[in-house]
């Protein structure tokens, strides 16, 4: 952050750290670091560029005290930053609209304290929390209320799950033992993050493609080897071992590269692309490629334009022959 | 543009410093200072050039401190006398004022600010946390334990469009049409948006169609062009953002369909079938409704060979559509 962080946001940081400093006075110098989520470098730099800075006059007396020789962070004389700025705009919408996805999830555990929250919230800041109102997040419900509740049971209980899964790219329903780490929401859709005995990994499970799911009498502590994955960019994780592949879009089919983890998009003025991305497991590939239709066209790898063209001909000789009363679909079956 | 040199990020961080002894200074300050008495005040304005110099430097400043929020005041320094302006921060307007959340509200404060990590909020998500934890210690992370709901802003309209709800200020957009692809420019007074089936969508009153319209951010081209004043026009006072897209997206009745499914195929299909027989070897006859036929045809289409429609022609033709374009735009490459 520290080279490219401009000259106000750097400043809106400070006036953020002092009043947070000034309440764990004898903080670890590292722990600081991490919990403002910055480096140890820029904490330091930033104690001295505070040291610095004072009331008009800036005798010693005037200036601010910061001291981390020790390792330990204390600060003073910094009286007239001790509060922090009231929140902007931003802030205060990003806070508000969090917490009111958060008390639409069904069944959720502490339901009061988040509307404890949100009405303090609201109270403090005023007009800012009314332009929050025209910001809204719908996560799906749909079909899996139950689903969700069970899991949040098993979680707060760490309870083993026995699913009955349905792997959606290969088309199959599979049966598991799983140890629930998280459940997650990601672009409204709902996921269990889970140790999968089956696998010995971790796995995602799409909650609308759980069939059926029984809380086991059994330790669900997850193994210490489960680590939760970083599912911010998505929930595609591509590897750098995984095929390359390259599409070219056609405008209609440009969102493609909004939804899906691409490596690089190069755009055209007529609004085509031409993406690249990285991928293990090509079946939900060809999957979407049918369904964007003429949309889009494989570049590369040869075999996937084949597959793709192939399959496309194959389901259009089931249409091409089917007669007026049965379709005789067994001509072409067995691919 | 260079990357910054040694120099770039000394005068970056020496204008930090100037900033933060102004914000200093003026919370100092029970009267407004006139410019020469702030000149003399911040060591680094006295040491500008000019007077020019300092006056075109301290305009700059005061804009971005007013931008970050800060309560920067002009007024008068002398009551009988205007001529020449005062300036000054408000101490109480410029904190956050005393609030005290118990540690299971801190939790899911903390909780409803991970909502939007790496989203575009995400950096004034974590700062209002900080802000507000900066006196309470204590957090109690037991209560909601597992459940992480995650707010995406991939679409690249997404900030100037924030902004423009916001602050009601009218925007110019070229946008994609959902069926044709066609490109058309657009002019909207924003009233809300909404994250709705993991999209972003935005309401408003379309001035081009004289009505109320919603959009998808995901089919905005191109920039997003302020196109008006700021608070230039009202919301309604009851626009409920999520409504208005709901009743948008016009309810089709549910309509039967009748599919034929490969034995082991499709199960997501089956998994909502009304009804499903045995058919010839290898084959199911799955009967499943659908609302809308171009988005239950990509869904089938996504099935390839495994699934084929029987009826309505309507589906048939809308499947057989895409299968007929994958073969011809593949047709150079396979």
């Amino acid at each position: 952050m520290s080279t490219h962080e401009s000259a106000t946001s750097r400043l809106s940081r400070l006036l953020t750290m002092v009043p947070w400093l000034l309440h764990r006075q004898g903080i670890d110098i590292e722990q600081a670091a991490s919990e403002l989520g910055v480096s140890r470098e820029q904490i330091e730099a930033d104690l001295q560029l505070l040291f610095v800075c004072g009331t008009p006059g800036h005798m010693p007396d005037d200036l601010i005290e910061a001291d981390w020789e020790s390792g330990r962070v204390y600060l003073g004389n910094a009286d007239l930053i001790a509060r922090p700025l009231r929140l902007g705009v931003d802030e205060a919408l990003a806070l508000i609209v969090g917490l009111r996805t958060l008390a639409s999830v069904p069944g959720i555990g502490d339901r009061a304290a988040i509307d404890r929250a949100l009405a303090k919230l609201e109270e403090a800041t005023g007009a800012a929390a009314a332009a929050s109102s025209r910001v809204q997040v719908t996560l799906d419900e749909g079909s899996e209320t139950e689903t969700l509740q069970q899991l949040q049971r098993a979680l707060a209980a760490h309870r083993r799950v026995h699913l009955r899964y349905l792997v959606a790219a290969r088309d199959e329903a599979t049966e598991r033992d799983v140890d629930p780490m998280r459940v997650l929401n990601i672009d409204a859709t709902w996921y269990l993050e889970a140790w999968c005995h089956r696998a010995e990994d971790v796995r995602l499970f799409r909650l609308d493609r759980i069939e059926s799911l029984e809380v086991l009498d059994q330790d669900g502590t997850p193994p210490e080897q489960a680590r939760p994955r970083d599912l911010d960019a998505g929930v595609f994780t591509p590897s750098p071992t995984d095929q390359q592949v390259r599409i070219a879009l056609r405008p209609e089919a440009a969102w493609v590269s909004d939804y899906y983890p691409v490596d690089s998009v190069e755009r055209a003025d007529d609004g085509s692309q031409t993406i690249s991305l990285r991928t293990a497991d090509t079946a939900w590939l060809r999957r979407l490629l049918w369904r964007l239709g003429g949309g889009a066209t494989v570049l590369e790898p040869q075999e996937l334009a084949a597959q793709v063209s192939a399959g496309a001909e194959q389901a259009l000789r089931l249409y091409d022959v089917r007669g007026a009363t049965a379709p005789e679909p067994r001509h072409t079956a067995g691919s | 543009m260079t990357p910054p040199s040694a120099s770039s990020v000394s005068s970056a961080s020496a204008k930090t410093e100037r900033l933060l002894n102004l914000v200093i200074c003026l919370l100092y300050t029970r009267q407004p200072l006139s410019k020469a008495r702030i000149r003399d005040a911040v060591p680094q304005y006295g040491q500008t050039a000019s007077t020019e110099a300092f006056d075109r430097m301290f305009e700059r400043d005061k804009d971005e401190l007013r931008d970050l929020g800060i309560p920067l005041k002009t007024e008068p320094l002398d009551a009988f006398f205007d001529d020449e302006p005062g300036y000054r921060i408000d101490r109480r307007e410029y904190a956050l004022q005393e609030i005290s959340f118990a540690p299971d509200e801190l939790a899911v404060l903390g909780l409803a600010s991970r909502a939007w990590q790496q989203a575009s909020l995400g950096g004034p998500a974590a700062q209002a946390l900080r802000k507000l934890s900066a006196a309470d210690v204590e957090r109690d992370d037991a209560s909601i334990v597992g459940i992480e709901p995650r707010v995406r802003t991939a679409e690249p309209a997404f900030e100037a469009v924030r902004h423009a709800v916001l602050g009601r200020t009218p925007i110019r957009f070229d946008y994609r049409t959902a069926g044709s692809g066609e490109r058309t420019t657009r002019h909207l007074q924003p009233w809300g948006m909404a994250s709705w089936h993991g999209r972003w969508y935005v309401t408003g009153f379309d001035t081009d169609r004289d009505a109320p319209r919603v959009f998808r951010l995901g089919r905005i081209e191109g920039p997003v062009t302020v196109d008006g004043t700021s608070e230039s026009y009202d919301v309604p006072p009851d626009h409920e953002p999520r409504t208005m897209i709901d009743t948008m997206s016009v309810e089709r009745e549910v309509q039967p369909a009748v599919l034929r499914v490969r034995v082991g195929a499709g199960n997501t299909l089956r998994r909502r079938a009304d009804d499903i027989r045995e058919a010839e070897e290898g084959w199911s006859r799955v009967e499943v409704g659908f609302t809308d036929a171009e988005s239950f045809a990509d869904e089938i289409a996504g099935f390839g060979p495994d699934v084929l429609v029987e009826e309505p022609t309507e589906l048939v033709d809308a499947v057989v559509r895409r299968f007929t374009g994958v073969v011809s735009a593949q047709g150079g490459a396979a």
